[in-house]
């Protein structure tokens, strides 16, 4: 036992001095070393074939638990582009042609998991990452692709923070530029001057849209006569909605997301309520949790992408086609991200990662969710779309 | 005033689910002598149960309830015989920690199976709201109080007037002593978690009347908000579980209105802490002494 | 003699594994996904073998100790945040400053709380741990929701013996405690408190001083978790946090301290495995989590070593 134990002992001190001699020799470069070896190999691999090679993007979002159905739909959205791109004749980047390559990584939307997943992703090799899907994630992940300097487009975090650095961007709108657009819809549009709020307290994405649609509705000099607040998990809004039942609110601002929105519509019916709803872009999809369609008739919501527009048809029917589902907003996001790397890609002229980060404020993309450019913070320049269900539909609004 | 008086009739309407669950809690909890961490999971499995019955199997709603009930009888006889009963004589930790076990174990088949989305709902029970005044009280919440209010009736009553009922109060009091009167505690635990089951069964279906909508995770902060209401109550005390059912949902209401939505959980949890620790016996339990 | 031994393996292991941790960085044999995992192990180690102490030794089952967590890692972003320092002494100071924060708090949730046993003082470690995340969550300083971010990274791979020597003191620390003459009363007596204060042991006392370290090098991890990950928020430290620290104490071995660094270890690489399965993940962790106890606590175990010994007696005797 005794000499086992020292014969590792010498093993180990061995091991450990050769290693101290060989991190005096990399002291400088060691830390990103393994960062840089990894991208090189990647780009080396594409660049070395006449005719381009592969380019993988790699994806960030949660497959599994609670928020997996977001991540899941990003995927799928993006595998629809890569397929389209490719069956097409991939991209013509200069000289060579490129094809695509998705390579999805779960995330757990957990700002633990996520920094792992990329890492792994690194240790892959990517060209461009897209994501992380939720801003968590996505806030937590920054920190590390902006040392390795990689062009990182979020599909749907919408976190004031996930711009941050130069080489993020984003496709959505970001949190409070939705809780302004709201408010002056309720305002301008609706005509609304007396509003109360429902809010979740404990999610940064329904918080952050709560606070610019106050801040605004108040400037613009509506009322704001309720805010109620909620946690995440809630199912029961009774009290909440008494007390605004109390106040003479002409309209309920609802920014959360569809499955908070399908209680709060639902109870308010129950409680005899009959005020109109406002929300923002998490109440995609209410129209499939909710029993009774008359609960949410008449409310308007924020949101970049309508299924049943016939200018996404094609989309759609790709989507169903391969999915056996009719895609939503996280889907057109995934899908219009492919979209925007393929032009950054086609701009630069090249696959290295700062050229092709300088070329995306030269770009404009005309996807599904709408045209958009982007801007050098990293925010997109896009119109905001507004839809009604009118008779149980999902309706565009003008 | 009316206000107040409305926030008070959604306190009832929550607390009469959670009287509904701490009735099940209590029963278990007072016979057994543990905290079934499960049973918030035994009531998901009931609502999950009741929407296949009749949304996917298309069974009349009678069928698909009593299905619903048969399914989560079932379940908590298995789980009490494969899970609690081989620890019937380790610490307390360990059936702890095998009933936190069974209670993860149920929430992540239903995620595998019926995923995260929330499913959709339309309520079985269709009672019209009763309207008083201007004040309005849903029928599943009228339908929620009488089930409640039978459910304890009869429990009390099996508990005191049957055979079983007796036996189930001599295992409660001294398995061994039990065991030596010709009682077959095994068989008698079994039925506990059998009654338990079904009651969380009605609480599930009664629970997605309410809320028309499935997760998952629909049975986890119910059943923990309806221990807490079943020890407010005084735990293994059938009658203190519906008042402590019904005066959690009261204080909920009332915190969540009037001191602040976001710290309503915390008060709920204050309450806990509190009762136990200056009267762990409870509003109506009596106080037992730990014998050596 | 013998104690002499066990310092030297202690020392050891100490020197070996960090010998080992250090070469394999240097020559960049880790790639970053596995790089990436370190200090995370080095947090899990450290809470398993925190809630080791309460749940294994005393035996009482602490659903909270991801509410410690977080008071840890709030108090110690928020220092790290507030004050302006060189990284070494920031998160040096941000590291004590959490844990004694979370020690504070153990002490006042400790003291009412260990008045209360077994399945009570589950649920209300359970009930102090949604407390703290309610509260972190309406409290203005600790941003809310949305949580504390741009944490400096002073805890990530790079400050890698910080966290080691962190690790290593939270395991020596425990195991002293565990060994002393009174860790190892309460141990012999843990299932029979009237019996362990009639004999002059003072339980209370004792029980208290272990959950307030508990909650100390939980707060600890908390503090590296927070300078390892850059972002907390208070739905990060919920209920299932606190249960996948107990998945790793027991599977690890009630009690083991060593089965608990094994299993940290195993248990947070696991993921990166099965990535792209964390349904199953959980699913298979509670079914282990079943089967443990069943296979520890249900004689079954007993049965088998007693057949295993007597067929060893029997070869021997033959």
């Amino acid at each position: 036992m005794k000499k086992l134990l020292s014969m590792l002992l010498i093993a180990a001190m061995v091991l450990s001095m050769t290693a101290c001699s060989s991190g005096t020799d990399a002291a400088d470069d060691s830390s990103d070393a393994a960062a840089a070896e990894e991208g090189d190999t990647a780009e080396d691999a594409a660049e070395g074939s006449a005719e381009g090679g592969t380019f993988v993007i790699g994806g960030l979002g949660p497959l599994t638990g609670d928020a997996a159905s977001y991540g899941i739909s990003v995927m799928q959205g993006g595998q629809i582009a890569v397929d389209e791109i490719n069956a097409a004749g991939g991209v013509q980047v200069g000289d060579a042609t490129y094809m695509l390559e998705l390579n999805f990584a779960d995330d757990e939307a957990s700002e633990d998991t996520v920094i792992t997943a990329y890492n792994s992703l690194m240790d892959s090799g990517i060209n461009a990452l897209m994501g992380a899907v939720t801003s968590g994630a996505c806030l937590a992940v920054i920190e590390q692709s902006s040392q390795d300097g990689i062009l990182q487009i979020t599909p749907s975090g919408s976190a004031l923070g996930c711009t941050e650095y130069d080489n993020t961007f984003r496709l959505c709108f970001t949190d409070p530029l939705q809780g302004t657009t709201l408010a002056d819809y309720a305002v301008d549009n609706l005509g609304a001057s007396k509003i109360a709020v429902i809010y979740n307290n404990a999610d940064e994405y329904s918080t952050g849209i709560m606070e610019a649609f106050v801040e605004e509705a108040e400037a613009k000099g509506a009322e704001i006569v309720a805010n109620e607040a909620f946690v995440t998990g809630d199912v029961d809004f009774r009290t909440q909605l008494t007390s605004i039942k109390a106040t003479d609110a002409e309209l309920i601002c609802v920014p959360a997301y569809y499955q908070d929105a399908t209680y709060i519509t639902q109870q308010a019916k129950d409680l005899e309520m009959d005020i109109p709803f406002i929300g923002s872009d998490g109440w995609d999809g209410v129209l499939g949790t909710v029993t009774d369609v008359t609960t949410v008739e008449g409310a308007v919501f924020l949101s970049p992408f309508l299924a049943s527009d016939p200018a996404v048809a094609d989309f759609v029917e790709a989507y169903e086609a391969a999915y056996n589902a009719t895609p939503d907003q996280f889907a057109a996001d995934g899908y219009d991200t492919v979209y925007v790397i393929k032009a950054a890609m086609e701009q630069a002229g090249s696959i290295e990662s700062a050229d092709l980060i300088a070329a995306m404020t030269e770009i404009q993309v005309d996807g599904v969710t709408g045209s958009v450019t982007f801007d050098a913070t990293g925010e997109p320049n896009k119109a905001a779309k507004f839809v009604k269900i009118v008779n149980g539909e999902y309706t565009a609004m003008e | 005033m009316k206000n107040v008086i409305e926030q008070l009739i959604n306190g009832l309407s929550t607390g009469s689910i959670y009287a509904l669950i701490a009735l099940g809690y209590t029963m278990v909890y007072g016979i057994a002598r543990m905290i079934n961490f499960a049973h918030g999971d035994i009531i998901m499995v009931g609502a999950y149960a009741l929407y296949v019955g009749v949304s996917l199997m298309n069974l009349p709603i009678a069928a698909a309830i009593l299905l619903s009930i048969i399914v989560c009888a079932v379940l908590g006889i298995t789980v009490e015989k494969v899970a609690y009963k081989p620890l019937r004589k380790a610490p307390p930790l360990a059936v702890l920690i095998t009933a936190i076990g069974v209670s993860f174990l149920l929430q992540n088949l239903a995620l595998l199976i019926f995923k995260a989305t929330p499913i959709p709902f339309q309520s079985v029970i269709q009672v019209p709201s009763v309207s008083i005044g201007g004040i309005t009280i849903s029928g599943v919440t009228i339908v929620t109080l009488v089930m409640t209010l039978i459910s304890m009736v009869i429990l009390t009553l099996f508990i005191n007037q049957t055979r079983a009922g007796s036996a189930m109060r001599a295992v409660s009091e001294d398995k061994g002593a039990a065991e030596l009167m010709g009682i077959n505690v095994n068989r008698t635990i079994s039925q506990t978690f059998a009654i338990g089951s079904v009651l969380a069964a009605i609480a599930g279906i009664l629970y997605i009347c309410q809320y028309q909508s499935l997760r998952p995770t629909l049975g986890a902060l119910p059943g923990i908000k309806a221990f807490v209401a079943a020890v407010l109550g005084g735990i293994g005390n059938v009658p203190g579980a519906m008042l402590g059912g019904i005066v959690l949902g009261l204080i909920e209401s009332i915190a969540k209105a009037y001191i602040s939505t976001e710290l309503s959980d915390a008060i709920v949890f204050g309450v806990l802490v509190v009762v136990l620790l200056v009267r762990p016996s409870g509003l109506l339990g009596k106080l037992k002494n730990e014998k050596v | 003699m013998k104690v002499d031994k066990k310092i030297i393996v202690r020392v050891l292991a100490i020197v070996l594994s960090y010998a080992l941790i250090t070469f394999l960085l240097r020559m960049g044999l880790l790639n970053r996904q596995y790089t990436a995992l370190l200090i995370p192990i080095g947090v899990n180690i450290m809470l398993a073998v925190s809630l080791n102490l309460v749940t294994g030794f005393l035996g009482e089952l602490s659903l909270g100790h991801a509410g410690f967590m977080s008071i840890g890692a709030y108090a110690g972003a928020l220092f790290s945040l507030h004050v302006e320092m060189p990284a070494l002494p920031s998160i040096l100071l941000a590291m004590v400053i959490g844990g004694v924060t979370a020690a504070v708090f153990g002490f006042l949730i400790g003291v009412p709380v260990l008045r209360l046993r077994g399945d009570y003082l589950a649920i209300v470690t359970l009930a102090f741990g949604e407390i703290i995340k309610s509260v972190l969550n309406a409290l203005s300083f600790t941003n809310g929701a949305r949580g504390l971010s741009k944490i400096p990274l002073n805890a990530n791979y790079e400050h890698y013996t910080i966290v080691f020597i962190a690790v290593v003191i939270t395991v020596l620390v425990i195991a002293n405690v565990v060994d002393s003459r009174h860790g190892r009363a309460v141990c012999s007596v843990r299932d029979n408190y009237i019996a362990a204060e009639s004999v002059g042991i003072h339980v209370s006392r004792f029980k208290i001083l272990a959950f307030v370290i508990g909650a100390f090098f939980a707060g600890v991890a908390g503090a590296i978790y927070a300078h390892n990950v850059g972002i907390i928020k208070p739905t990060t430290f919920d209920y299932n946090q606190s249960i996948e620290i107990l998945v790793i104490v027991v599977l690890g071995g009630m009690g083991s301290i060593k089965g608990s660094i094994i299993a940290a270890i195993i248990l947070t690489a696991l993921p990166e495995v099965l990535r792209g399965a964390d349904d199953m993940r959980m699913l298979l962790y509670s079914i282990a989590l079943i089967a443990m106890i069943l296979i520890n606590q249900s004689g079954f175990k007993e049965k088998l070593l007693e057949r295993f010994h007597s067929g060893k007696k029997q070869k021997a005797g033959e």
